[in-house]
């Protein structure tokens, strides 16, 4: 093999190798525009989780709507203003460790963000 | 037959008076010696070294017969069947019928798969850019092997597999392509890629500014268990279908990420990952020390291959630093082109040379998360890179 033959052999092994990662590139970006689309989708329409009825969005606030028997322990409706039901699930659970006491003992009427002008 | 015969005979028979036969054997007894002496002592990559130093030391004591290079020559030229070779040869030659049939290489990339985590480059995937960049290293090894030393094509291309800095890839392709090279090839590969934090650090400081160092990187986007999962089933279908040689190496490392991924096949995961890597390891790494036969380790041309080595590693470290600063320009100085250095695969060994000289600019620089999605997308195109030299030389 000459010189220049092994010179257009390395080229055309580097274009290859970066046609294949660029295509590997552009899937990944597929895959996450996909999947942010999916996830963005998935938060605008609430599910139900663990047979909780999903939480409806009334202006700015959730509010759940029993429809089923209470959990054992639960202590009623809490309340959401401009809070989702995970961040309010991790709060109430931050508070019942501040306080250290089991978190079926606490009662929480409503969880507001409170803003900043 | 008298005492004395039976000593003289005794004598003629043992290896110390074989040993006199060929000081060339004394001589790799004594490399094996020092191979073995870096490995446990200065702890260079010693789970692969120590294996193949005594793979070495074991095929280059005479009279052992574990290992009979002519007998795979035979085997190579159609001459004889492996049958026959599990018949006349030695353990070694036995052990040999794994690395040759690609098998042990395949396994370690799928416990390498169940051990990696390709989350960084999915986070960003333009890391794959500065992993294609790093593979500079190899053609440019390929060019000197063939412009200055003369070397048939299909051994340069074993050569600069070097550049790859992965162990496993270089030997998948050598014992196809240039399998009496195999033992300086992989001797070479595991040795430098032990040396990367003596062979980069200069490097990156040649080619970068301290400004470039400095630079602090935004936090990575989490990402989903679905990409992760999807992930190494979309890499094999698309990669495999664009290169099929490659298949049996990417095959397996997205299988072994497959299964660590799923979440459902733990016990499969930690089996490749531990297990199975160790045993594959153990074989891999005597059978490809025992190629380094006297006759054919000692010559000029193991000289070349470790001097063609060094290059194409500091090649490869080029080849990504350069990508790393042309992206650093284009992104307004978001990206540190210290990260384009890991893309010369050695997971994860590049990513930490990375983190330390970006650290050693600033203090509170924390490159390394960033660091592995390069040092993975080296990984797959390595792999890449060794598919289209078989593709192309592999006869």
């Amino acid at each position: 093999m000459t010189f220049l033959d092994a010179c257009l052999y390395s080229v055309t092994g580097l274009l290859v190798v970066f046609f294949a990662l660029v295509l590997l590139m552009c899937i990944i970006k597929i895959m996450t525009a996909v999947g942010d689309f999916a996830e963005s989708r998935k938060k605008a329409v609430p599910t139900a989780v663990g047979g909780i009825p999903a939480p409806e969005t009334k202006g700015e606030s959730f509010v759940i709507q029993q429809t089923g028997p209470w959990a054992p322990g639960a202590a009623g409706e809490v309340k959401l203003y401009d809070t989702d039901p995970r961040t309010a699930a991790m709060l109430m659970a931050i508070v019942a460790d501040e306080l250290k006491a089991p978190l079926n003992e606490l009662r929480f009427l409503s969880i507001r963000e409170s803003k900043e002008d | 037959m008298s005492i004395l015969d039976t000593l003289g005979r005794l004598a003629q028979t043992s290896g110390f008076y074989m040993l006199l036969d060929d000081w060339r054997q004394i001589v790799m007894i004594l490399l094996a010696c020092l191979l073995l002496y870096l490995g446990l002592v200065k702890k260079f990559e010693p789970l692969l070294l120590i294996g193949i130093a005594f793979g070495m030391l074991l095929t280059n004591l005479p009279g052992s017969h574990m290992y009979h290079p002519e007998l795979w020559d035979s085997y190579i030229a159609g001459e004889i069947t492996l049958t026959h070779i599990i018949h006349e040869g030695g353990l070694l030659d036995i052990l040999y019928i794994g690395v040759k049939s690609g098998l042990y290489p395949s396994l370690i990339f799928m416990g390498v798969g169940a051990m990696t985590d390709f989350g960084p480059l999915l986070a960003n995937p333009k890391s794959l850019l500065l992993g294609a960049a790093a593979q500079l290293g190899i053609f440019a090894a390929f060019l000197m092997a063939i412009g200055i030393f003369g070397f048939k094509a299909n051994v340069a291309a074993s050569i600069g597999i070097i550049g790859g800095a992965d162990g496993p890839t270089a030997i998948w392709l050598t014992s196809k392509l240039a399998p009496d090279y195999l033992a300086p090839i992989a001797i070479a590969a595991y040795s430098y890629m032990a040396l990367i934090p003596l062979i980069q650090p200069p490097v990156m400081r040649l080619i970068t500014t301290k400004e470039e160092r400095e630079i602090k990187m935004e936090q990575l986007r989490p990402v989903s268990k679905k990409q992760k999962i999807l992930f190494p089933i979309i890499v094999t279908i698309f990669v495999c279908l664009l290169l099929p040689s490659v298949a049996p190496l990417l095959g397996c490392l997205m299988l072994g990420n497959l299964f660590k991924e799923c979440g459902l096949t733990d016990r499969l995961s930690d089996t490749a990952q531990n297990a199975l890597m160790n045993i594959v390891t153990i074989f891999l790494s005597t059978s490809v020390g025992a190629t380094a036969v006297y006759y054919r380790f000692l010559t000029p041309q193991t000289l070349f291959i470790i001097v063609l080595g060094l290059t194409a590693f500091e090649f490869a470290t080029v080849g990504g630093l350069l990508l790393g600063k042309l992206m650093c320009k284009l992104s307004g100085g978001k990206i540190n082109p210290l990260i384009g250095s890991a893309g010369v695969s050695a997971v994860p060994m590049a990513a930490r040379v990375s983190q330390l000289e970006g650290a050693r600019a600033n203090p509170s620089n924390f490159l390394l998360m960033h660091a592995m999605g390069p040092n993975v997308a080296g990984v797959i195109g390595s792999a890449v890179a060794a598919g289209f030299l078989l593709a192309v030389f592999g006869g």
